[in-house]
């Protein structure tokens, strides 16, 4: 019982910590005249957001979604495509966006959904990289070597997205409020389907679940929140390309998910930022930072099998409650 | 005598060239516990997976409640009243014995595409839970981890979520399957208790159950009905005694 409890107070140190980390960031970053910082941290925030996304999904419907990192495109892309034109206004571009991933996951959700396993997979990818190759194909916004945005969404003087600080406190907001969406998704009677199927598609049919359905808009919900990450990201960046949503992307996000904790929503929070600071560090010593990124994985995902919450103790009530090694192997 | 509930006709079911059904007329009346009992490999379970909608007859119609539910879906069939449970047990297991039930009760409590209350403090879901884990006997493991139940106790959450759905018909596949003789005898009293209000067709190797439980029985061989009757007239028929039931049952 007081290792338990130690674990819970250790989680609750960390994640309200942290929390207080992320918000001094900007102001600390500032004073201690370390810019890159702070944007190295946004880019996390907004890999976060992608990979929470994902995690409704492959975490707690058992999507395996291998094209995720589209969406990350498509949101990008409507900034890209729509301030090239000269419309940067936020009530325009944002909505663009939105309805833009939706529909995309829509489409891509109706065709992929009648599969399942390793088809699933396969299908989610190659739709992700047929989009890839749009994206390099369209000569006109940039092709290959994509394209440069000009200036940030202009949000009417409400938010300046001109300075780093805005943008980085809009990323962490927008963060936290999916997470609290989430967290209510997760809880709700959608999430209980979403979690039946999961867990046992057969039964939740014979109950009366068209599962399909509830499946397609759990996936369509996930593909929306990703897209407004690649609206940030694009914000970040000041510039969109068809890399953003090659197919090792989607393979990166899955990683930051199963590294953080498949199932938790928090999980990959700290998989984003995990792989990214890994990333980061590896790649100021070696270029060949990659191979030694592997074994690093492969050795996290060996010895904390619930991912990084995972070692916080979190995470369990989707586990069946039991000691994980004794457990069905959920993933 | 009231209309039947569930009406077969014609049903034909082939899987290569083999005949799992075969031209088999059925009918089963509203009230009435109606076992369906025969050697294995005469099409007992592919017969409930017909009525149910996993499988899809290749001829024949299946009437249920008045109306033809051949074409339909197994959703479709479940909102229309048709519960099954599994000759293999079919829960959840890692939810709580009552968020199995839960959900058996929120599949038939209007569409789930609610988003944001939870749906674990919602009493229009945990009230009716709780009371099918109390028919059944199961109300004080209901935090449970249901994959930490007993088989037998299993096989009881297993009825608590066909029940949960006020289901017209249940469709119980062998659901004594595997179990002790005191689960057993207390599935007996479970499935015993729901006659008269409820609508039963129950698949069961185990001749002292069928025969304790059933107002009519009807024995399959081979995919064809060989005899429909009474317990009483089943027992007495000699074609079904040589076919099936050998000397041992014979009173």
């Amino acid at each position: 019982m007081t290792a338990t409890s130690r674990r819970i107070v250790l989680r609750a140190l960390v994640l309200w910590g942290g929390l207080a980390l992320l918000l001094v960031l900007p102001p600390a970053a500032a004073l201690a005249d370390q810019p890159f910082y702070l944007t190295l941290v946004t880019r996390m925030l907004i890999f976060a957001i992608a990979a929470l996304s994902l995690d409704l999904i492959l975490g707690y419907g058992a999507m395996v979604s291998f094209g995720h990192a589209a969406y990350l495109g498509v949101g990008a892309y409507a900034v890209g495509i729509l301030a090239y034109h000269g419309v940067n206004a936020a009530w325009i571009q944002w909505p663009v966006a939105i309805v833009a991933s939706a529909l995309v996951a829509a489409l891509i959700g109706l065709v992929s959904l009648r599969t399942s396993g390793v088809y699933f997979i396969m299908i989610t990818l190659a739709f992700a990289q047929m989009l890839y190759f749009l994206g390099i194909s369209l000569k006109i916004y940039g092709g290959d070597d994509g394209l440069t945005i000009n200036a940030r969404t202009d949000f009417g003087g409400v938010i300046d997205l001109a300075s780093n600080v805005v943008l980085y406190y809009l990323v962490l907001a927008v963060l936290l409020g999916f997470l609290l969406l989430g967290q209510r998704l997760i809880a709700s009677r959608f999430g209980m389907v979403i979690r039946g199927a999961k867990s046992n598609e057969r039964r939740m049919r014979a109950l009366g679940f068209p599962t399909v359905r509830y499946r397609l808009v759990a996936f369509v919900i996930a593909g929306t929140m990703c897209g407004v990450a690649g609206v940030l990201l694009a914000n970040l960046t000041n510039f969109t390309s068809p890399a953003y949503m090659h197919w090792t992307r989607s393979g990166e996000l899955m990683v930051m998910v199963i590294l953080g904790g498949m199932g938790s929503l928090i999980g990959p929070i700290f998989g984003a930022f995990a792989l990214l600071a890994l990333e980061e560090v590896l790649s100021s010593y070696t270029q060949h930072w990659q191979f030694i990124l592997g074994p690093v994985l492969i050795l996290i995902v060996l010895f904390a099998k619930r991912g990084i919450y995972g070692l916080l103790g979190a995470a369990r009530e989707s586990a069946a409650a039991g000691p994980p090694a004794a457990g069905p192997p959920h993933g | 005598m009231a209309e039947a509930l569930l009406e077969i006709a014609g049903l034909v079911k082939r899987f290569g060239g083999l005949l799992a059904t075969d031209n088999l007329h059925l009918a089963v009346r509203a009230g009435e516990i109606h076992a369906v009992i025969g050697p294995n490999g005469a099409g007992k379970t592919t017969l409930v997976a017909q009525l149910q909608g996993e499988l899809k007859p290749d001829a024949g119609t299946i009437r249920f409640a008045g109306a033809d539910v051949t074409r339909l879906k197994p959703h479709q069939r479940a909102v229309r009243g048709i519960a099954r449970s599994f000759q293999i047990t079919s829960i959840f297991p890692d939810m709580s014995a009552l968020d199995n039930v839960a959900l058996a009760v929120q599949a038939h409590a209007g569409h789930s595409f609610g988003m944001w209350r939870s749906a674990a403090t919602e009493a229009a879901l945990r009230t009716p839970a709780l009371a099918a884990l109390e028919q059944v006997g199961l109300a004080e493991r209901g935090h449970s981890v249901a994959a930490h139940l007993a088989h037998g106790e299993q096989r009881q959450l297993e009825l608590a979520m066909a029940l949960a759905t006020r289901p017209q018909l249940l469709l119980l596949d062998e659901p004594m399957a595997g179990m002790g003789k005191e689960d057993a005898e207390r599935m007996v009293r479970l499935i015993g208790g729901l006659k008269g209000s409820h609508t039963v067709l129950l698949v069961e190797h185990d001749m002292d159950a069928v025969f304790a439980l059933a107002d009519q029985i009807t024995v399959l061989v081979y995919g064809r009905v060989l005899a429909t009757g009474t317990p009483a007239a089943i027992r007495a028929n000699a074609e079904v005694r040589r076919a099936y039931l050998g000397d041992e049952v014979a009173p």
